[in-house]
């Protein structure tokens, strides 16, 4: 499996809640493309429309507090954002991610040394991020190897699926 | 080895003797519950795993409240999904509208949830049904899925923060005040990934209306759930109600608590949240002049029928300020009725109020109250984050229905000793 992920940093603050992430008005829809393109309208109306394939989100402490909507870490998947730093995660957020395939790091310390537009490379494995435009690196707690699987599968449902067709 | 209510009640469902903070455990569901936002995603991931039926057909709960009745062509799809949905699989705790509730006030009433279970729901304010000595918390569309296949969740057995309550409330103090005190104190995520469990003296003074508010916005902290011992109003409450029989539990002397808060409620006066935190709290007499737009008094927070008799005993004989727009949401058709009987309804409609079927409504930017931009509410709701209740360059104050109430007449936030 292929563990790195890359590209430039978004950078937000604390306590992004799910409702920035994808406001209440777009939840008449489950489908993750149209979710895509409202992906953090409330708090950076650039984001949808300028984020590359692969751009990584870093943010300060509690990132996706707020409701249990899962079509938050959808939406961000959909958008082409390859995975989510932050200092903590919201514990529902941080659930969902995984179950849908959106791999997250708590990293404090790169969280300070990220400024937006930074090239990132995230060594999932291994938990090594390192900031190429910068020159640093930084070491955080590797996801276990079950939730690498999971991400690896897509998420939870398709995790689930593949270990069904082992058997 | 000596155990916290929420690691207790863990146990049980995990079928062990005793459960640590920090260990993963497979534990039995109660009851599951999805909405009208959550429920489709998971109906979707269910179908997909091709299972022929759903763990238990009295055990998963379908809740149509968040866009309810229909806003538009697509909320509609989605609860004609959750219909059809329960319908097929012969789901028997499904609520239409006109014999629907607001799921959190609507489950514990029904007596659905009862003292000692483990519910999950897709909705983070499932941590609502703490006020019954329950453990309840809420999870994402897929792991719903999974426990509708499974009737189990893995979960991580939380630390728990003790809370302790002394003293008596003053007047106008309620229980929105008592937890947005404590969000103001410890913060958006001063509890993050933990229990919250209530204890002290002071419990006695809150009413089950006030614990159930209290334990839904324990996910306002970031906590796990929120958590009340069982005792007298509890069991008045759940024999009154209850659908199935329930065993009592209770915290063992000598748990170990990852820390402890005091709450003096006789020193607490009104709270109010500022834009955009629920944490970002102020004394009512530190609030200044804020003029208001609208004002809300509903949600699965503060919906119930006591609500709605504080906010009516305020305006009784009174006017809605000319400036403003007050709608309030009943809980549920039950406490609509009640409202109707108590004579609460002409009270607020004689006021100038607007009197709504039960909806979550406005309390998440839904629908039937939604605010332009630089428009300013204040509402009895559990969240202010930007955009919460519409525009994004819109605000949402929170606070107590009465307090609601007097600024609805007041225009601008304010209580009812000023009136």
């Amino acid at each position: 499996m292929n563990s790195e992920l890359r590209g430039k940093a978004w950078k937000y603050g604390d306590d992004v809640d799910t409702d920035v992430i994808i406001p209440a008005r777009y939840l008449n829809t489950s489908d993750p493309a149209e979710l895509a393109r409202h992906c953090m309208e409330d708090i950076d109306a650039s984001f949808a429309s300028k984020v590359s394939n692969g751009d990584i989100i870093v943010a300060g402490k509690n990132f996706g507090c707020g409701s249990s909507r899962e079509h938050a870490p959808i939406a961000i998947k959909a958008s082409g954002a390859s995975a989510v730093v932050a200092r903590s995660f919201a514990r529902i957020f941080y659930r969902n991610a995984f179950n849908m395939g959106l791999p997250i790091f708590e990293a404090p310390e790169a969280v300070d040394g990220i400024e937006a537009g930074d090239r990132l490379a995230v060594d999932m494995e291994k938990g090594i991020l390192r900031n190429e435009t910068k020159g640093r690196e930084y070491r955080f707690t590797p996801i276990p190897p079950f939730m690498q699987e999971l991400v690896a599968a897509g998420g939870l449902l398709n995790y689930i699926a593949i270990r069904k067709k082992g058997t | 080895m000596a155990m916290t209510l929420t690691e207790k009640i863990l146990a049980r469902h995990a079928g062990r003797t005793s459960v640590s903070p920090g260990e993963l455990i497979l534990a039995k569901v109660d009851l599951a519950l999805g909405n009208d936002v959550t429920s489709p995603i998971a109906i979707q991931a269910f179908r997909s795993l091709g299972v022929p039926e759903v763990f238990d057909r009295e055990r998963v709960a379908l809740v149509p409240d968040h866009f309810a009745p229909n806003k538009d062509i697509r909320s509609a799809e989605q609860v004609k999904m959750m219909r059809e949905f329960a319908r097929e699989y012969g789901i028997v705790n499904y609520f239409e509208v006109g014999r629907m509730g607001i799921e959190h006030v609507l489950l514990p009433d029904e007596g659905l949830v009862v003292p000692g279970d483990l519910v999950i729901g897709a909705d983070s304010h499932t941590c609502t049904y703490g006020a019954l000595c329950a453990f309840s918390t809420g999870v994402g569309s897929t792991d719903l899925a999974a426990a509708m296949v499974s009737g189990e969740v893995w979960l991580k057995v939380p630390d728990t923060l003790r809370i302790v309550l002394s003293g008596r409330p003053g007047k106008w103090v309620e229980g929105k005040d008592v937890i947005l005190h404590i969000i103001g104190e410890i913060g958006v995520d001063g509890a993050l990934y933990q229990a919250m469990e209530y204890a002290g003296d002071g419990i006695a003074h809150l009413p089950m209306a006030w614990r159930f508010t209290v334990s839904n916005m324990a996910i306002e902290a970031g906590a796990k759930n929120g958590i009340f011992p069982f005792d007298a109003a509890t069991k008045r409450y759940a024999d009154a109600r209850a659908k199935r029989r329930y065993e009592v539990v209770a915290a063992d002397p000598g748990a170990r608590y990852a820390g402890e808060l005091s709450v003096d409620l006789a020193a607490l006066e009104p709270v109010v949240a500022f834009p955009h935190l629920p944490g970002n709290t102020k004394p009512l007499s530190q609030v200044g002049n804020v003029p208001v737009d609208q004002v809300v008094v509903g949600s699965c927070t503060n919906g119930r029928i006591e609500d709605l008799r504080g906010a009516a005993e305020v305006l009784r004989g009174r006017k809605v300020h000319d400036g403003v727009r007050m709608i309030v949401f009943p809980a549920t058709q039950e406490i609509y009725l009640q409202a109707m009987r108590e004579g609460l309804m002409e009270v607020f409609v004689t006021a100038g109020a607007a009197f709504s079927t039960p909806t979550c409504g406005p309390c998440l930017g839904g629908h039937m109250g939604i605010l332009a931009k630089g428009e300013r509410a204040i509402a009895t709701t559990n969240r202010n984050f930007v955009g919460r209740m519409g525009h994004p360059e819109s605000e949402v104050y929170l606070a107590n229905p009465v307090v609601a109430a007097a600024s609805a007449v007041l225009g601008r936030i304010g209580g009812p000793d000023e009136l």
